[in-house]
C-alpha cells in the first residue's frame, strides 16, 4: 500500500546540504505493524512525515494505495492526508480550547462531514475509547493517558488506511504507556497499517516489522524475512 | 469544510481568547460609534441651519437699504453718509416684476405696551396682509393685518402667543385694546406659537400695518423688504428685477442691498457639509487605527497558535482552509465591532437628542454606511497578511511548534 522508491529528503543547514534520507525503500503493505527506531537525528521522524505527506522527497517516488502522491498540490495532498491517514503525536496536539468531543470532531468537520453524521460517530469513538464521561472536558482537564486516547480516537475517526505515531508513548508513564500501544494494536486488527516510531524497544519490539535506522538509512529489518514481503 | 462549521471554528477560538476579543471589539466599536456620533452632530447642525433658513419663508429675497454686501461697514457710512430709505412706494414697485410673487415690507421697532396695568417692553414690527404667507406665519385666534392699501394706519395689531399670554392670561384677547406708545391699537389676532427663528422668537412681537409703525416710531423708511419669488428657479430673475426696479426708482444709483436666501442658505450648506465629513473623516481614521490593531491581534494569534496550524494541516486541512479559518475570524471580529459600535452610536446620538432637543441628531446613512464598509474593509484588508501568513506555515515545522 506504501511504497517508497529511492525517496532522498535532504535539508539546507546553513550553507550546508545535510541529507536526512538516503535512497529510502520501503513497502508497506495494509495490516502492518511496524516500528520504526534508531537514534535522534537518523531519519525516522522525516521518515514518519513524508508518508504522512507532510513533507516532500528531495528526490524519489512516494506511491500511496497505488497512485503516485509525491507531486500532489497541496489541496491535493490535504485530501489524502484527511482520508487515507491519521496522526498520532507525541505532545498529543489537542487544541487545548475545545472539548474531547469536539477535538475527536475536528477532522470530520475539516473534511466536511454533514453534522448529523459527525456526531453519531464522535458518540461511536468517545465509547469505543471509555471516554464517554469526558466529553465535554477539555484537554486540560484530561489525564495524559486519556488526551492520548482522544488523540488516537481523533486519529480513527476519518477510518484511515494508515496510522502514524511519533513516539505515542513519549510522554506517559508506563502503565498508561501499555494501555495506548493496546489500543494501537487493536486497529492493526482492523487492517489499518500501523507506523510508530520511538526510542522505546519495548515499545519498538512488539512490531511485526522492526526497522532500524542510522543516519537516513534502514540498516536493519527484523521479522520482516518471516514474512517474506521483503521483496514486494 | 461547511461554512457555518467554519464561522463556529472562528467563534469558537474568538471565544478562547476572551480579553484580546473584547479589547478588539471595543476598539472598533469605539471607531464606528465616533463615526455616526460626529457625523450625527456635524448633519444636525447642517439641517438645524437650513430649517431655520426654511421657516424664515421659501424662495425668499431680503432687501435691505445700503450697499453694503453683508452686515459690516460700507463706505458710505465712513463718510457719514446715510443710505437712502427704502419706501413703501419702493415696495410696491417690486410687485411689477412677473418673477415676484408677493412682497412684505418691514419697519421694526421696540415700544412699551400696555393693557390695564401690564406693560412690558416689544418688538414690533410693521408690515402688510402679505407677511403671513412671506414669512409662513399662521394664525392662532382672529386674523392678520387686513389687506388694502398700505399707506393707510389702521390701530390694529397682531400678538405674538406669549404677549398674549402675559396680557390677558385666559382671555383671548381678540378685540381688546392695547396702548403701544402713546397710540392704542385693537387686538385683531394672536399668531400661533412657533418659537425662535434666526434669532428671532415670533412669540415675543407684535405687528401692526406699516403706515401705523411709521406713525409709531416717526420714521419713513423701511428696515427689510422680503420678496417671495415665484419659483425656485425663478429667484435669480426676480433678484435682477429687484435691483433694476430699485436702481430706476434711486436715480440710477445702486443703493441697496438684495440678499438670496439660498445663496446664504447654499453657503452654510456647504461649509457645514465640509465640516461634517471632515468630523467624519478623522473618526474614521480611528477606524483605520483599529483595523491595524486586528492585523496585530492575528499576528499573534497565528504565533501563539502554530502548533494548532500544523495540527489543522496534519488533519487534513488545505492551505486555503487555513486561510479562510483566519479570515472569518477577523471579518467576524470587525462585524461584531461594527454592530456593537452602531449600537454604542446610535445609543450617543439618542443621548445628544435628549440633551440638545433643538438639534435634530440624525446620523447621515451614507456615513453609516461608511463607518460599517470602513471596519470590514480594514478588518478584511488587514486579516489578508496574517491568514495567509498561516497557511504559509509548513507542518512539520509548525507541529514542532517552531
Amino acid at each position: 500500500m506504501i511504497a517508497l522508491s529511492k525517496v532522498s529528503r535532504s535539508f539546507q543547514v546553513g550553507d550546508q546540504q545535510v541529507a536526512a534520507l538516503r535512497d529510502i525503500k520501503l513497502n508497506i503493505a495494509a495490516g502492518d505493524y511496524v516500528s520504526i527506531m534508531g537514534p535522534s537525528g537518523s531519519g525516522k521522524s522525516t521518515l514518519l512525515n513524508l508518508i504522512g505527506l507532510l513533507d516532500r522527497p528531495s528526490s524519489g517516488i512516494y506511491r500511496l494505495d497505488g497512485g503516485n502522491v509525491t507531486d500532489l498540490d497541496d489541496q491535493q495532498q490535504a485530501k489524502v492526508r484527511s482520508e487515507k491517514i491519521g496522526f498520532v503525536f507525541q505532545s498529543f496536539h489537542l487544541v487545548p480550547r475545545l472539548s474531547a468531543a469536539m477535538n475527536i470532531e475536528l477532522p470530520l468537520i475539516l473534511a466536511g462531514i454533514p453534522p448529523a453524521e459527525r456526531r453519531a460517530r464522535v458518540t461511536e469513538l468517545l465509547e469505543n475509547y471509555g471516554l464517554t464521561d469526558r466529553a465535554d472536558h477539555r484537554p486540560d482537564q484530561l489525564s495524559g493517558g486519556q488526551r492520548q486516547r482522544v488523540a488516537i480516537a481523533r486519529a480513527t475517526s476519518m477510518h484511515p488506511a494508515v496510522l502514524l505515531a511519533d513516539e505515542p508513548t513519549g510522554n506517559l508513564d508506563q502503565t498508561t504507556g501499555k494501555e495506548v500501544i493496546n489500543l494501537l494494536e487493536k486497529l492493526v486488527e482492523q487492517n489499518v497499517a500501523l507506523i510508530v516510531v520511538t526510542h522505546d524497544p519495548a515499545v519498538g519490539g512488539r512490531a511485526r516489522r522492526q526497522l532500524h535506522m542510522v543516519d537516513g538509512k534502514i540498516t536493519d529489518e527484523l521479522g520482516s524475512r518471516l514474512r517474506g514481503n521483503d521483496d514486494q | 469544510m461547511k461554512f457555518i462549521d467554519v464561522v463556529q471554528f472562528a467563534a469558537a477560538s474568538l471565544r478562547g481568547s476572551r480579553t484580546r476579543t473584547l479589547l478588539m471589539i471595543l476598539a472598533m466599536s469605539i471607531g464606528v460609534a465616533s463615526v455616526v456620533v460626529l457625523t450625527a452632530l456635524g448633519e444636525g447642525a447642517r439641517r438645524y441651519v437650513v430649517n431655520q433658513f426654511s421657516s424664515l419663508g421659501t424662495n425668499l429675497i431680503i432687501i435691505f437699504p445700503g450697499r453694503t454686501e453683508t452686515a459690516g461697514i460700507g463706505p458710505g457710512m465712513l463718510l457719514g453718509q446715510i443710505p437712502r430709505e427704502l419706501s413703501l412706494d419702493d415696495a410696491q414697485a417690486l410687485l411689477r416684476s412677473p418673477a415676484i410673487a408677493r412682497i412684505a415690507p418691514l419697519t421694526i421697532g421696540t415700544s412699551q405696551i400696555s393693557q390695564n396695568a401690564l406693560n412690558r417692553e416689544v418688538v414690533v414690527l410693521g408690515s402688510t396682509s402679505e407677511m403671513l404667507k412671506v414669512r409662513h406665519m399662521s394664525m392662532a385666534l382672529g386674523q392678520f393685518l387686513p389687506a388694502g392699501d398700505v399707506h393707510s394706519s389702521e390701530s390694529v395689531c397682531v400678538l405674538g402667543s406669549k404677549i398674549r399670554r402675559e396680557l390677558f392670561a385666559q382671555e383671548s384677547g381678540i378685540g381688546s385694546w392695547v396702548r403701544l406708545g402713546d397710540r392704542r391699537f385693537r387686538v385683531i389676532g394672536v399668531l400661533s406659537s412657533q418659537g425662535v427663528s434666526m434669532g428671532f422668537n415670533t412669540d415675543e412681537i407684535v405687528i401692526i400695518p406699516v403706515a401705523s409703525a411709521h406713525m409709531l416710531f416717526n420714521t419713513s423708511g423701511l428696515f427689510r423688504i422680503l420678496v417671495e419669488a415665484k419659483s425656485r428657479d425663478g429667484i435669480a430673475a426676480a433678484k435682477h428685477d429687484a435691483e433694476q426696479i430699485l436702481t430706476e426708482r434711486h436715480q440710477g444709483e445702486r443703493d441697496v442691498t438684495v440678499v438670496t436666501q439660498d445663496a446664504v442658505l447654499a453657503t452654510f450648506d456647504r461649509i457645514l457639509r465640509a465640516l461634517t465629513l471632515a468630523v467624519g473623516g478623522i473618526a474614521a481614521i480611528s477606524l483605520a487605527v483599529a483595523g491595524v490593531l486586528i492585523m496585530n491581534v492575528m499576528l499573534i494569534a497565528v504565533s501563539q497558535r502554530v502548533k494548532e496550524i500544523g495540527l489543522l494541516k496534519a488533519l487534513g486541512a488545505p492551505a486555503a482552509q487555513i486561510r479562510k479559518l483566519f479570515f472569518a475570524e477577523a471579518v467576524l471580529l470587525s462585524g461584531i465591532g461594527s454592530v456593537a459600535g452602531l449600537i454604542l452610536g446610535e445609543i450617543g446620538v439618542l443621548a445628544i437628542g435628549k440633551l440638545y432637543p433643538a438639534l435634530p441628531v440624525i446620523a447621515p446613512w451614507w456615513a453609516v454606511l461608511a463607518a460599517i464598509t470602513t471596519s470590514l474593509g480594514t478588518g478584511i484588508l488587514f486579516s489578508v497578511w496574517p491568514a495567509r501568513r498561516a497557511a504559509r506555515l509548513d507542518p512539520v515545522r509548525a507541529l514542532a511548534g517552531r
